[in-house]
């Protein structure tokens, strides 16, 4: 409710145009004039940094890892960032993508078998990840693309109302227009030649990478108490997704 | 598990064992999954862990044989070079026993920097000021609400601070009852080693956990000064007719409040247990609940 603002400003400004990648006999030259200790200490601060920025799901840029943690110890970039997703991986079972490679942006997905009691995106116990997984199925079950008004309507009958403040979410449209759409759960994108102006809903990256559609087709066949091989074709394209999703 | 002094011996004699022991347990999806689930929810109660525990065995196919402990220590060996430790601590008011995922090289509240201003930190801070200040580890919302409006970085207005207060609470900094703000058990483990670093003596540990003691009772004699946590007392003087500060034998004027000792509750303490005599029941008045 009172995003940091000044901050987010910043880093969204932050530009990559002084880092170019060492080459491997530079980082090679660099690793022999440093400790162990050093560059474990440095690994350590960047896998925290991270955790701590993935903590609000907003893509984290490579410019802002080496600005704020790696600093001085550049030339090394590459094998800090090698060491640094081994921890992930073994570790915490987590993987850093790159969801915007012109601006070298990543998030951090799970890696890790999905969950069968729950999936992914329930894990954390918010109410706003039920609110999200509703928008994301009805997305889902339209073939991919809604008008706005559509999911307004369903969130409406949950009596969820964009209009008004809601009492667990507040500003419902700014949350879902705004917040998910940040976090790369949901894209929000203007339908042109529209008047008034309409937008339609898909799902965002981060979405397409951290959750299940198996799972939501097994989700929305319990709500119905059918079969998700009811819905062919929901049914081959998530089939396809999970296989994509396997090869992350 | 041993229960030690100051959060940061306690991680270096667990180092100290690790390294001696040899190889800990391997890493299996099922502790990835255990450490996914514990750093989204920050802080987990005893038996809610154990179920995660469970769960997260069965999910993932490992034998569940092993005790949460031995799981959790195997987690912690590969923490440990990240400068992160699952931690084992107590809350203040109930004696309930928590799991908590905590950055061991803090000095600052690092992990609530990313989701609050600055001035919302200050906030906070101030209100941590006022509960070390005060004899039963609170703050009151008056006292907050006046803090607010001299704020360095930026004034609060009552409404804001308000607002404020509720998501603290909400993400499990603090807690509220009537009115009155404590320290959440999330806040004190988290941030053990940067409130020894702030307020060093103006902080007192409980002389049975020896654990930082906010919410406690205090020795009746002014120069002993003794801490003692509610449920630290409950534990340690059930059942005693007449019970002695442990360091100045000063009778213990304070009501003890009659609570559960679960044995997950003496484990956090072992010396309670071999101190708390045989004595018969006590008189009405020792199992009275205080407040």
């Amino acid at each position: 409710m009172f995003p940091n603002k000044s901050i987010e400003m910043v880093m969204e400004e932050e530009e990559d145009v002084s880092f170019t990648q060492p080459s491997s006999s530079q980082v090679q030259r660099g690793l022999d004039r440093l400790t162990p200790a050093q560059v474990d200490q440095k690994v350590a601060e960047v896998v925290q940094f991270i955790l701590i920025k993935d903590q609000k799901k907003l893509p984290m840029k490579r410019a802002d890892i080496v600005k704020h943690v790696i600093k001085e110890y550049k030339n090394i970039y590459p094998e800090i960032m090698k060491r640094v997703n081994m921890k992930f991986e073994k570790v915490f079972g987590l993987k850093l993508v790159e969801i915007d490679a012109k601006n070298h942006a990543y998030i951090l997905v799970n890696k890790l078998e999905q969950d069968p009691q729950q999936p992914d995106l329930m894990s954390s116990g918010h109410p706003k990840t039920g609110l999200l997984f509703v928008i994301l199925s009805v997305i889902f079950m339209k073939g991919g693309v809604v008008k706005e008004s559509v999911v307004w309507n369903v969130l409406k009958k949950l009596r969820v109302d964009q209009g008004e403040k809601h009492e667990e979410f507040g500003d419902v449209k700014k949350l879902v227009t705004e917040e998910f759409v940040r976090q790369r759960y949901l894209e929000y994108i203007r339908i042109p030649h529209t008047e008034p102006q309409e937008h339609e809903f898909r799902w965002g990256l981060r979405a397409e990478k951290e959750v299940s559609k198996v799972k939501m087709l097994e989700f929305v066949g319990q709500l119905h108490a059918q079969d998700p091989q009811v819905w062919t074709k929901q049914y081959k394209e998530a089939r396809a997704a999970e296989g994509e999703r396997g090869q992350l | 598990m041993k229960k030690n002094a100051a959060g940061s011996r306690f991680v270096l004699s667990r180092w100290r064992k690790e390294t001696s022991a040899g190889m800990a347990a391997a890493m299996s999806d099922s502790h990835r999954r255990f450490l996914q689930i514990i750093m989204c929810h920050g802080i987990m109660e005893g038996s809610q862990a154990r179920a995660v525990h469970q769960h997260c065995c069965q999910a993932y196919g490992t034998q569940h044989t092993r005790s949460l402990d031995e799981f959790v220590d195997t987690i912690n060996s590969q923490l440990q070079p990240l400068f992160m430790q699952i931690r084992k601590g107590m809350s203040e008011d109930e004696g309930l026993q928590y799991y908590a995922l905590v950055n061991v090289a803090d000095t600052d509240v690092t992990k609530m920097s990313s989701d609050y201003a600055a001035n919302e930190l200050e906030l906070f801070r101030k209100t941590m000021d006022l509960i070390v200040d005060s004899e039963n580890g609170t703050a009151s919302s008056t006292d907050i609400l006046n803090c607010a409006d001299s704020l360095q970085t930026s004034k609060m207005k009552k409404k804001e601070t308000e607002q404020v207060l509720s998501r603290l609470v909400q993400d499990k900094w603090l807690n509220e009852k009537h009115g009155e703000y404590t320290l959440s058990t999330r806040s004190i483990m988290e941030m053990e080693q940067y409130i020894r670093n702030t307020y060093q003596d103006l902080v007192k540990s409980c002389a049975i956990c020896h654990n930082i003691a906010f919410q406690s009772q205090m020795c009746s004699n002014q120069s002993c000064g003794v801490k003692i946590h509610i449920p630290c007392a409950a534990r340690y003087y059930k059942g005693r007719a007449d019970p002695r500060c442990p360091k100045c034998s000063e009778f213990w004027s304070h009501e003890i409040p009659d609570m559960q000792t679960s044995s997950q509750a003496t484990a956090l303490n072992p010396r309670a247990s071999t101190k708390d005599n045989a004595a018969p029941a006590a008189s009405g008045s020792q199992s009275r609940r205080s407040r």
